[in-house]
C-alpha cells in the first residue's frame, strides 16, 4: 500500500467526518431528491379540477357528469352558472378544465345529435394533453353506452353485437405506466453524477482556497496521489448514496430491479469516472469553491435536461440530440433503466457502456493533464 | 557548498516584475533574512525556490538539485512555512503533524516519537488533541514550524513567520530557530518586514521591486550608510522636521516616536549639530550609530532617485 496515498485518504476522511453538517447534507440529499422526484415529478395526471356549467340540469346531463365523475381523471370541483365564471376560474388557476352542457341537451340527445363543450387550459400542456384524451375517451364511452341502450330499447339483442376492430395493447416492463419506474433509476444517475462532480471540484479547490495547497506542494506527494487520495472518500460516499437510492427506490417506491446488481454497480462506477473527471477539470479552472461549484453547475444543467432524465431524447430537435452524445449521463440512464426495468444484460447495453467508459477516460486524462501541483 | 542557490531568478505577473534577476546563495548554518516592504517580492522569491511557481527565467537549486528538473529530490530537503497558516484547521495538532510526517515518508515506528519530540520542542506537547483552528496565532506558527521540521530538512524557508505574533512568542520563535539551526546545520531563509528581527540574521538582503539592492551582514550593511545619523529628542516631531530639513547638509529626517533621526552628509555632522542647538522644540542632538532601518530607508530613497533618472 502506498503510504502517502493512504495518508491523504485518511486525512480527507477525518475532515469529512469532522464537518458533520456537510456529511449530513451529503447523506440526506439523495433521499430528499428521491422523495421529491418520486412524488412530485410525476406525469401521472389525476384529479384535474373541473368546472361544470350544466344549463340543462336534467337526468341525461347528470348521467354524463356521472361518467366524468367515475373516472379519477377529473374532480368536479365547481358548479357554475355562466361562461364568465368559467373564465374567471380558469384564469385564476382554480379550474384546469370546464364542461358546458347546453339547455337543449336532453331534447337533442333524443334526436341523436347532442353536443357538449369541453374547455381545456392549455397553459400547462402536460395536464392539458392528459385531460384532452381523457375527456374524449370518457365522452365516447358514454356515447357508446347510450347507443347500446337505444338499440336495446329498439329490440336488438346487443349481446351479439361486437366491435369490428379491437386494438389490444400490451405495455411491457411497466404495465401500469408508473412514472416512478422511469424517474427513480434516473435519480440514481443524477445523484451519482452531481455528488461526485461537485464534491471533487470543491474538495480540490478548498486546498487552494485555504492555502493548504502551499504546504502540499513542498511535500513529495505526486499529483496523481493527491487527486486519487482526495476523491476516494467521495467515491465511497457516492456509492453509499447509490445503495441508499436503490434500496429506497426498490422497497419504498416498488421499482423493480430485474437485472444484475453487479452490472448496476459496475456501470455506476463508470459514471463516477466521468463525474470525477468533470469535477477535477472544473477544479483546475477555479480558485474558490464558489467558482468551482458554478463551473460544475454549468455542466450539470445540460446533463439533466439533455440526458433524457425528464424529457425523451426523441422529442428534441436534431441539434440537441447530437449534442446529447457528449453527455455521459445520457448513456448511463439508458443502461440503468434497461438493467433495472428490463433486466437487460451487458450484451444489449455494451455500446452505451463503452461510450460511458470512453467518456470517463477522456475527461479524466484531460483533467489530469491540466492538473498541476503548483500555484500558477 | 551553498545549500540554496538562485541565479538570475525572474518572475512577472502581468505587467508587474515581482522578482527581477535575483541572485542568492545561502550556506549551511546560515540564517539569511530577506527584508523588504510589502510587494517587494519576498514571498514570490520563496515560492520560486520551492517550485510552487515557475520562473520566467533563471534557475534555483536546493542541495545541488535543480528545483525545475529534479523537483522531488529538491523538495525532500525543504521545510517550508508559508505566510498564511497553511495547515488543516479542522485537524488536531497531532493529526496535522502526523499527516506531514507520513506524506514525507516517515515510517510508522518513527513518526510518533519524532512528532512528539518536535511538539515538545515548540512547546505544544500539551495541546496535541486541540484543533489547529483553535490555536492562537503564535501557536499556529509553532505548529507550522514543527510540521516543516518533521522530516529533518536541510533547508528551512520561512515566510514572515512572526507577522501577527505577539512579542513574547516572537522571542520564543527566534530562540527555536536559532537552536535548531545550530543543532542541525540547516540553511535558513526567512522574510520579514521588521528591522528588529532582521538584526538577528547572519546575513541580510534588502529587497525592493524584486531585486536585492544590498546584501551583507547587519554590521556590513550599517557601514554602507553614506553619512551619519543625528538623533534629537522632541515632542513636536512633525513641526521640527520641517525646520531641520531647511538646514544645509541634512539629507533626510524621520520621526521615531519622541525622537527625530536626521541623516546628514559625511563631515557635516558637527556643523549641523551647532545649528540644531539654536532650534526650539528639539533637545540634545547627538550622533548615534546607524540602525538597519536608517540604512534601509537611505538605500530605498537613493534607489528611487536612481530609477527616476
Amino acid at each position: 500500500m502506498n503510504s502517502r496515498l493512504f495518508s491523504i485518504i485518511r486525512k480527507e476522511f477525518i475532515q469529512i467526518i469532522r464537518d458533520k453538517r456537510a456529511l449530513a447534507i451529503i447523506l440526506i440529499i439523495p433521499i430528499m431528491q428521491l422523495f421529491l422526484l418520486g412524488y412530485a415529478a410525476t406525469n401521472d395526471v389525476r384529479n384535474i379540477p373541473l368546472a361544470v356549467y350544466d344549463q340543462c340540469r336534467c337526468a341525461e346531463s347528470r348521467s354524463l357528469l356521472d361518467a366524468y365523475r367515475a373516472a379519477d381523471y377529473f374532480q368536479l370541483a365547481y358548479s357554475v352558472s355562466s361562461e364568465d365564471e368559467i373564465r374567471a376560474l380558469i384564469e385564476g388557476g382554480k379550474a384546469r378544465a370546464a364542461i358546458v352542457i347546453p339547455p337543449d341537451y336532453n331534447t337533442r340527445l333524443a334526436k341523436g345529435d347532442a353536443q357538449a363543450a369541453f374547455i381545456l387550459d392549455g397553459s400547462d400542456p402536460t395536464s392539458a394533453s392528459t385531460a384532452y384524451s381523457a375527456a374524449l375517451l370518457i365522452g365516447q364511452a358514454h356515447s357508446t353506452n347510450l347507443m347500446m341502450e337505444n338499440l336495446q330499447r329498439a329490440g336488438v339483442n346487443t349481446d351479439r353485437l361486437q366491435q369490428p376492430l379491437e386494438i389490444r395493447t400490451q405495455v411491457w416492463y411497466n404495465p401500469d405506466l408508473v412514472s416512478n419506474y422511469f424517474m427513480i433509476p434516473g435519480v440514481i444517475g443524477m445523484i451519482l453524477f452531481a455528488i461526485t462532480s461537485i464534491l471533487t471540484a470543491t474538495s480540490v479547490v478548498r486546498e487552494r482556497e485555504r492555502g493548504t495547497i502551499e504546504q502540499l506542494i513542498v511535500t513529495p506527494i505526486r499529483p496523481w496521489e493527491l487527486v486519487v487520495g482526495k476523491v476516494t472518500p467521495y467515491v465511497i460516499l457516492a456509492l453509499i448514496n447509490t445503495f441508499e437510492v436503490l434500496a429506497l427506490g426498490h422497497w419504498w417506491f416498488g421499482v423493480p430491479i430485474r437485472g444484475s446488481l453487479t452490472l448496476i454497480v459496475a456501470t455506476s462506477g463508470l459514471l463516477l469516472l466521468s463525474g470525477l473527471g468533470i469535477g477535477l477539470f472544473a477544479s483546475t479552472m477555479a480558485n474558490t469553491q464558489q467558482e468551482a461549484m458554478l463551473t460544475v453547475w454549468m455542466t450539470l444543467l445540460p446533463s439533466i435536461f439533455l440526458s433524457g432524465f425528464f424529457f425523451p431524447l426523441e422529442a428534441m430537435p436534431a441539434v440537441l440530440r447530437w449534442f446529447s452524445a457528449i453527455i455521459p449521463l445520457r448513456y448511463y440512464l439508458v443502461i440503468i433503466r434497461s438493467v433495472m426495468l428490463k433486466g437487460s444484460g451487458l450484451s444489449s447495453i455494451w455500446m452505451e457502456t463503452l461510450a460511458l467508459f470512453a467518456f470517463g477516460v477522456v475527461i479524466l486524462v484531460a483533467a489530469s493533464l491540466r492538473f498541476r501541483k503548483r500555484l500558477d | 557548498m551553498a545549500l540554496i542557490n538562485a541565479v538570475n531568478l525572474s518572475r512577472s505577473f502581468g505587467q508587474t516584475q515581482a522578482v527581477d534577476r535575483l541572485n542568492l546563495s545561502v550556506e549551511s548554518g546560515e540564517i539569511f533574512g530577506l527584508v523588504g516592504s510589502d510587494g517587494a517580492g519576498k514571498t514570490t522569491t520563496l515560492r520560486l525556490l520551492v517550485g510552487a511557481l515557475r520562473p520566467d527565467s533563471g534557475s534555483a537549486s536546493i542541495c545541488g538539485f535543480d528545483i525545475l528538473t529534479q523537483t522531488d529530490s529538491a523538495r525532500e530537503k525543504i521545510g517550508y512555512l508559508s505566510q498564511r497558516f497553511s495547515l488543516y484547521e479542522d485537524l488536531s495538532v497531532l493529526e496535522n503533524i502526523r499527516f506531514f510526517a507520513e506524506v514525507r515518508g516517515l515510517e510508522l515506528k518513527d513518526w510518533k516519537p519524532r512528532c512528539m519530540e518536535l511538539l515538545k520542542f515548540v512547546g505544544l506537547e500539551n495541546f496535541t488533541e486541540r484543533r489547529a483552528g483553535q490555536l492562537s496565532g503564535g501557536m499556529k506558527q509553532k505548529l507550522g514550524l514543527a510540521s516543516a521540521l518533521v522530516s529533518r530538512p536541510q533547508i528551512l524557508l520561512l515566510d514572515e513567520p512572526t507577522t501577527g505574533v505577539d512579542p513574547a512568542t516572537r522571542q520564543d520563535f527566534w530562540q527555536l530557530i536559532i537552536r535548531i539551526v545550530a543543532a542541525e546545520g540547516m540553511a535558513v531563509i526567512l522574510t520579514t518586514p521588521y528591522m528588529d528581527e532582521a538584526v538577528r540574521c547572519n546575513r541580510l538582503g534588502f529587497m525592493r521591486s524584486g531585486r536585492i539592492i544590498a546584501e551583507g551582514t547587519p554590521s556590513q550593511l550599517r557601514d554602507r550608510l553614506e553619512g551619519q545619523i543625528i538623533e534629537m529628542q522632541t515632542n513636536a516631531p512633525i513641526a521640527l522636521r520641517e525646520q531641520v530639513l531647511k538646514i544645509a547638509g541634512v539629507q533626510d529626517a524621520r520621526a521615531f516616536g519622541d525622537k527625530l533621526h536626521l541623516r546628514v552628509a559625511p563631515l557635516e555632522a558637527q556643523q549641523v549639530i551647532q545649528q540644531l542647538h539654536s532650534l526650539t522644540g528639539g533637545a540634545n542632538p547627538r550622533l548615534i550609530p546607524a540602525t538597519l532601518e536608517d540604512v534601509f530607508i537611505s538605500l530605498t530613497l537613493s534607489e528611487e532617485a536612481g530609477s527616476h533618472d
